[in-house]
Formats: C-alpha cells, structure tokens, sequence
C-alpha cells in the first residue's frame, strides 16, 4: 500500500489548496483541520498520470506524436489506476489469506471423532512433571481436583431432564433475556441515528470556526465507544439473570450478543455515511459547511472512531480492570482475581478492523494507524492481565474458539467492509472537486478507462480488452465462480461426513472382534476342559482296571 | 589431596549421547547429580553400583512429585524390583523425560507408571490410584467414592475403543494424541 500509493504521491505533490490551516494538537484526534490536506485522506490524491521530467517535454514546442514519445521515454504513473488497483489487490489478497488460515484452523480444531472426550484427557495429561516446588504440586493439586469436579458437575446436568413447568420457566426467562438485549440494541442504533442528525445540525448552524467546533466533530465516536462499553455489560448482566448450565453456551450467546451489537452498530454507521453523504451533494448541509469532498470525510470520521476506540479501550483496561479487581478484593472479597474476558476482547479487536478494512478506500494511512494502535495494545493489554486477572478455571477450547474467531473475521467483517467498498466503487459517485477519481461517474470507470485507452494504443491488446469486457464486467461470470465454490464445498463436506460414518463403523467393528475373541477363547478352553476331562477319566479307569 | 569424583571417559559419553535423546552437558550434569547421591567409596564405579530408591527420592525435582515411587519402579532394572536405580537407569529415565524425546517415548513411559499393578492394561483400580495422585495426598482434595466411580465410568467410556474394561496402549496413545500440551509437560529438567 505505502509503495504503490503513498510514495508516488509524496514525491509529486499537487497544488496546495489555498487555506490550508495551522497545525493544532486537537488534530491527532479529530484528524480533520491539518490533516486534511495531507496525504492521509483520498482528496490529496492526484487525478491525473504523473510523470517525472514533465517539464522537458512540455517546454518546447514539438510535434503531438514527437511529444508521445518524449513523454512515453520517461517514468510515468497513472494515479487513478494505481489508487484503484492498489486497494483491489489489497483486498484480495487479504481475503486469499484469510480463507487460507480459516481452512487451517478448520481443519485442525475439527475433530471428525467425538469432541467431549475431555474427562480422559484431563485425567492423563494434565499432570505437569516439571513443577518441583511442594506448594506449586499442591496447587496444582488442587487445580486438577476443582477442574475435575466441574467437568463431573457439568456431564451430570447434560443428563438431568427438567419438568415441563421448569422447561416453560426457562424459556420465559430465556426470552426475557433476548428482549431485554434485542431492546438495548436498537435503542442505541435509534440514538447513534438522531445523535449523528442533532450533531450534523449543530454545526451546520455554528458557522464560526473554533476548536470547540472541531471537538464536536468527536462527539458521535464518544457516544458509539460508550455504547460499545456499557452495552456487553447488559448482557452480562442479563446472562447471569439467565443462570446458563453450561459454560460453553454461556460463551457462544455472549459472542452473539456482542457480535449483533457490533453489526447493527456498524450497519447503521454506512448507511449514514454512503446514503447521506454520499448522495446528498448539491444540497446538503454537510458539503456546505465543509468544504471538502464527502470521502475525506467519511475517511476522518474513520479515523476518529479508529483513536476514539483506541483511547476508550485503554482507559478501560488501565482504571476499569484495575478498579474492578480492587473492588470485588476490598468490597465484595471475592478469593479469585477476575477472569480476562477473551470474547468480548477479541470482538472488539474484530470490530476495529473491520473499520480500518471499511477506511482504506478513504485514508490509504489507516492500515499503518491501525498497526500501530494494535502493537500499543498488545503490550498494555498484557501488562494488564498479568496483573489483575487470574487464567480461567475452566480448560478453554483453544482451537475450536480460533476457528470461531477467524470465522468471524472473514464472515461478517471482512466480508462486509468488502461489500461496503466495491458498492462504493461500482455505484457512488466520487466527488468533483478532489480525489484521483474526480470528474468520472464512478470509480471503476477508472479500471475501463485504461482498458479503453490501450485498445486505442495498441490493437494486439484488444483481445486482453475484450476478455476484460465479457469475464469482468459480465455477472454471469461472477454467477458460475460462485457456483464452482458451492460445489467444491459441498462435496468437501460430503467427504468428511463419509469419512465420520466410517470411522463410526470401524469402532463398532474393534468392539466386535474384542467380543469374537473372547468368545472363541472361552470355546477353545471348555473345548481343551472337555478333552482333558475324558482322558483323565479313561486314564482312571485304565488305572482302576 | 582432595578426593575428585571420577570422571566420565570420553567414549562412554559419547556412547550414552548416541543411545539417549540427552546432550553431552544434561549428561554430565546428570553424571555429577548421581554421584552426589552415592556413598564416597561407590564413586569410582557409578555403573555397577545400585542407589537405593530412598536416596533417588531425595532428588528436589522428584521430591514431591507424587509418581515419584512409580518413577523409580519403572525404570528400574534391578532384580529385586525395589526401584534401585543404577547410573544407566537413570539416564534413561532423564533421557524419556527430556526435551528432545518422541511422542511415542513419552506415552509408552507414562503408560507404564499410570499401570500400578503393572499388568499392561490400566483397570479401574489402577485409574482409581491415578486420580487420587492427581488430586493430592490430603482428605479435603480427594472425590467421594461415587465422584470416583462416575469419573471412572466415564473415562473409559471416552477411551475404551474395544470395551473390555481396561484401558490398553494404543487406546492411551490414541487420547494422548489429542492433547497438544502433553510433550511439554512431560518433562524433568535437572
């Protein structure tokens, strides 16, 4: 990204825009003011095809054809092109990759044999020979017997059956809980909603420029950083009014709770951004009082909510785990440290990225912002827990939770912050004023653009332009990828089932050879009995006689 | 003037590095440690002597491992079967337990100490024997007997393939095989 996109561009900048404001600390937040101009955000990119030494070839008076060739001998560079392409590959690169690390984890955490055969593995491995000290054994010790007692407690319940009156409590209970989240959750999508509005308003009517007026800019990724604070609480809350039995499903609603937060949270976000910035350019309020393109804009905002996330998540990590663990230690004296969330941690680092994925088209900058952000966090997260938290009790499934993880990833966030920008590129209309796609309908005009020009320059291209025209363009082609993918998937998973049923017959058959053989041995004995018994009678009687 | 322990002949270590999974310096460590253990005058010769099973338990990495005694009975090769370990036998033993052993190794090994009655299948008193060495030695960590017998119902309902009651080898194998942490903490380090 830095190579293709940023490197050209800083070497050849464009003209300066003519108010260009002063730099103040304020920016490192907003983003907007300073940075605006800067080659962090899509307006500063150049629309045209940057050449070096354009000034030799333009000074004297050739010929248009002598003219070509003087520009053609020296490097050029076709801005919109590469804008487009860089970010077309960099999305498919990084939907090959992570497909590719999903079948990985798939393949591994998958076991196509039974999965609950906890209870023998916990029992043979987990003893840890290379602890010495007599306290660590006994913990440990006592580790292994509190793990073993729960893993009991909890087959236990898998096979006690509730009357229908406590199975009718509990649905009532259950639906009580989903209602009470579903509430929660739309009505923060209804505040974000009208809040975003209210703000817009406000300083459309504010027509002085201040730095409060920049702070306001702040004041819609506060609001959805709180929400994405206070909301899992609810649920946590509403989760232990529930009382699950089993940890597992415990886990899996809480990670669909957060994750229907997060989705609709985000759902709402785009739709504000693409439908009513997008669109709304020759009378609407936000293009009047900024004066900038609605791209640099939606790329601020992104980079707002990317450092507002930043700066809440580390506050919450240094003063609320810090207080809660002085807390539930002074006040409610509980023996154990509290445990490190890992679901509602690793969505978040989820939602982050997909906003960082839905701000490339916008900031070609934000994936280095993000890099940075994410190493920053790691390193504070883990002082953090090490700490004040204490390893959860119960064995965590590692490998089937990654798989989950990285489903995630792909499915909803990567797979919409793609579907988000190729809607923005196939249908909205750039800006006319900034941008590298400006003056075009939409941005993959750029792509067909070039494809055009170099049929006009050279004919033996015109079969690549022709293919481009029919694979690329045509979605009928797009129709049969999809459905070679189906299939390709549906007889992998055909072949694991297959391979699942025999392995279930070969078990039966291992159990039946064990009872053959038994069977054939206590033959053979009572016939060896049978044998010996008339010989010792006949030797009897010989000797009798 | 001052006695030294004898030292290890140069082609005996490289002899034992070829037929253990040790490197030369957990050999001579090991080396040093055994001869510590032996009376003065069974120093020159720490591979024909024995060292009684007390003296091995003293040992601070086996001291209150609760397979300790185990340990010792299963790598030792004396006749009398009272866990005596002999220079040999211990670097065998240091050999299964180190780093560089293979997966097979190790389950064969562990197999072999969790088989109390070593009678090559691991039963339900020898599971039973198991888990109250897991749980500790005191009364308040120990299972009641009906935890005890549910646990052990369902532990070789997940490992006996063949149902026969008894847990075999390749049955251990095969639940050892699942866990990706048992090379790590299969492990004595000196």
């Amino acid at each position: 990204m830095g190579g293709f996109l940023v490197l050209p561009q800083a070497i050849y900048p464009p003209e300066l825009h003519k108010n260009r404001e002063p730099f103040t600390g304020l920016e490192l937040l907003t983003g907007a003011g300073y940075f605006s101009d800067t080659l962090m955000y899509y307006g500063y990119y150049s629309n045209y095809t940057l050449r070096s030494h354009m000034n030799n070839c333009t000074e004297n008076n050739l010929p248009s054809s002598a003219k070509w060739e003087c520009e053609s001998k020296y490097p050029s560079y076709n801005m919109p092109l590469a804008y487009f392409f860089t970010i077309g590959m960099a999305f498919f690169i990084t939907c090959i990759i992570l497909v590719y690390s999903m079948s990985k984890s798939f393949g591994q955490s998958f076991r196509i044999d039974k999965s609950h055969g906890m209870l023998a593995m916990k029992a043979f491995c987990s003893w840890d020979f290379k602890v010495v000290k007599k306290s660590s054994v006994k913990l440990m010790s006592e580790n292994i017997y509190t793990q073993l007692k729960e893993l009991l407690a909890e087959v236990n319940q898998r096979h006690n059956k509730n009357t229908a009156l406590q199975k009718l409590w509990r649905l009532m209970v259950h639906s009580l809980a989903w209602t009470i989240c579903i509430a929660g959750t739309t009505g923060c999508v209804i505040a974000i909603y009208f809040s975003s509005d209210y703000v817009h308003k406000q300083r459309a009517g504010n027509v002085s420029r201040g730095s409060l007026k920049e702070a306001s800019l702040l004041a819609l990724p506060v609001l959805v950083s709180l929400i994405n604070l206070l909301l899992p609480g609810l649920f946590n809350l509403a989760a232990w009014m529930e009382e699950y039995n089993s940890p597992s499903v415990r886990t899996y609603v809480a990670i669909s709770r957060n994750l229907m937060l997060k989705v609709s949270v985000l759902g709402v976000l785009c739709y504000l951004w693409l439908s009513r910035v997008a669109y709304n350019s020759d009378s609407d309020i936000y293009i009047k009082t900024s004066s900038q393109c609605w791209e640099s804009f939606v790329g601020q905002e992104l980079y707002r909510f990317l450092i507002i996330d930043f700066i809440f998540t580390l506050l919450n990590t240094l003063f609320g785990e810090l207080l809660w663990r002085i807390f539930s230690d002074k006040v409610l004296k509980h023996k154990r440290k509290p445990g490190f969330d890992i679901a509602k941690n690793v969505l978040d680092l989820i939602y982050g990225q997909t906003l960082a994925w839905l701000g490339v088209l916008f900031t070609p900058l934000l994936p280095a912002v993000q890099v940075l952000k994410l190493l920053l966090l790691f390193y504070i997260k883990k002082s953090s827990v090490m700490m004040n938290c204490q390893a959860p009790r119960r064995p965590y499934r590692v490998s089937q939770m990654t798989t989950i993880f990285i489903t995630l990833l792909c499915f909803p966030s990567f797979l919409g912050a793609s579907v988000c920008v190729t809607y923005t590129m196939w249908s909205i209309n750039p800006s006319e004023s900034c941008g590298p796609f400006r003056g075009r309908k939409t941005m993959f005009q750029a792509g067909k653009h070039w494809i055009e020009e170099l049929e006009k320059e050279n004919p033996h291209l015109s079969l690549l332009a022709r293919a481009h025209t029919y694979l690329v363009e045509n979605p009928f082609f797009m129709f049969v990828g999809a459905a070679i993918a189906l299939i390709v998937i549906y007889f992998q998973s055909q072949v694991v089932d297959g391979q699942r049923k025999i392995i279930t017959l070969l078990q039966e058959q291992i159990e039946n050879v064990g009872k053959d053989k038994k069977f054939l041995i206590t033959r053979l004995q009572s016939m060896h009995e049978q044998k010996r018994a008339p010989k010792q009678s006949l030797a009897s009687q010989d000797s009798g006689c | 003037m001052g006695t030294t322990a004898s030292q290890l002949g140069k082609d005996s270590l490289s002899e034992y590095q070829e037929l253990t999974f040790l490197t030369k310096q957990e050999i001579l460590l090991a080396h040093k440690r055994f001869t510590e253990l032996q009376n003065r005058d069974e120093r020159n010769h720490p591979n024909a002597t024995r060292v009684p099973m007390e003296k091995i338990l003293t040992l601070p990495e086996l001291k209150s491992n609760p397979f300790r005694k185990r340990i010792c009975h299963v790598f030792s090769t004396s006749e009398a079967k009272d866990g005596s370990l002999t220079f040999e036998d211990f670097l065998d033993l240091l050999s299964a337990f180190s780093d560089s052993a293979t997966l097979e190794i190790k389950s064969h090994y562990a197999f072999r100490i969790f088989d109390f009655d070593d009678d090559g299948t691991l039963d339900c008193g020898d599971l039973e024997k198991l888990v109250n060495c897991l749980t500790g030695e005191t009364d308040d960590t120990r299972l009641t007997s009906d935890e005890m017998r549910q646990l052990i119902s369902n532990i070789l309902e997940e490992s006996d393939i063949d149902k026969d009651g008894t847990v075999n080898l390749s049955e251990f194998q095969h639940v050892i095989s699942r866990s990706p942490d048992f090379v790590s903490s299969f492990k004595i380090v000196l």
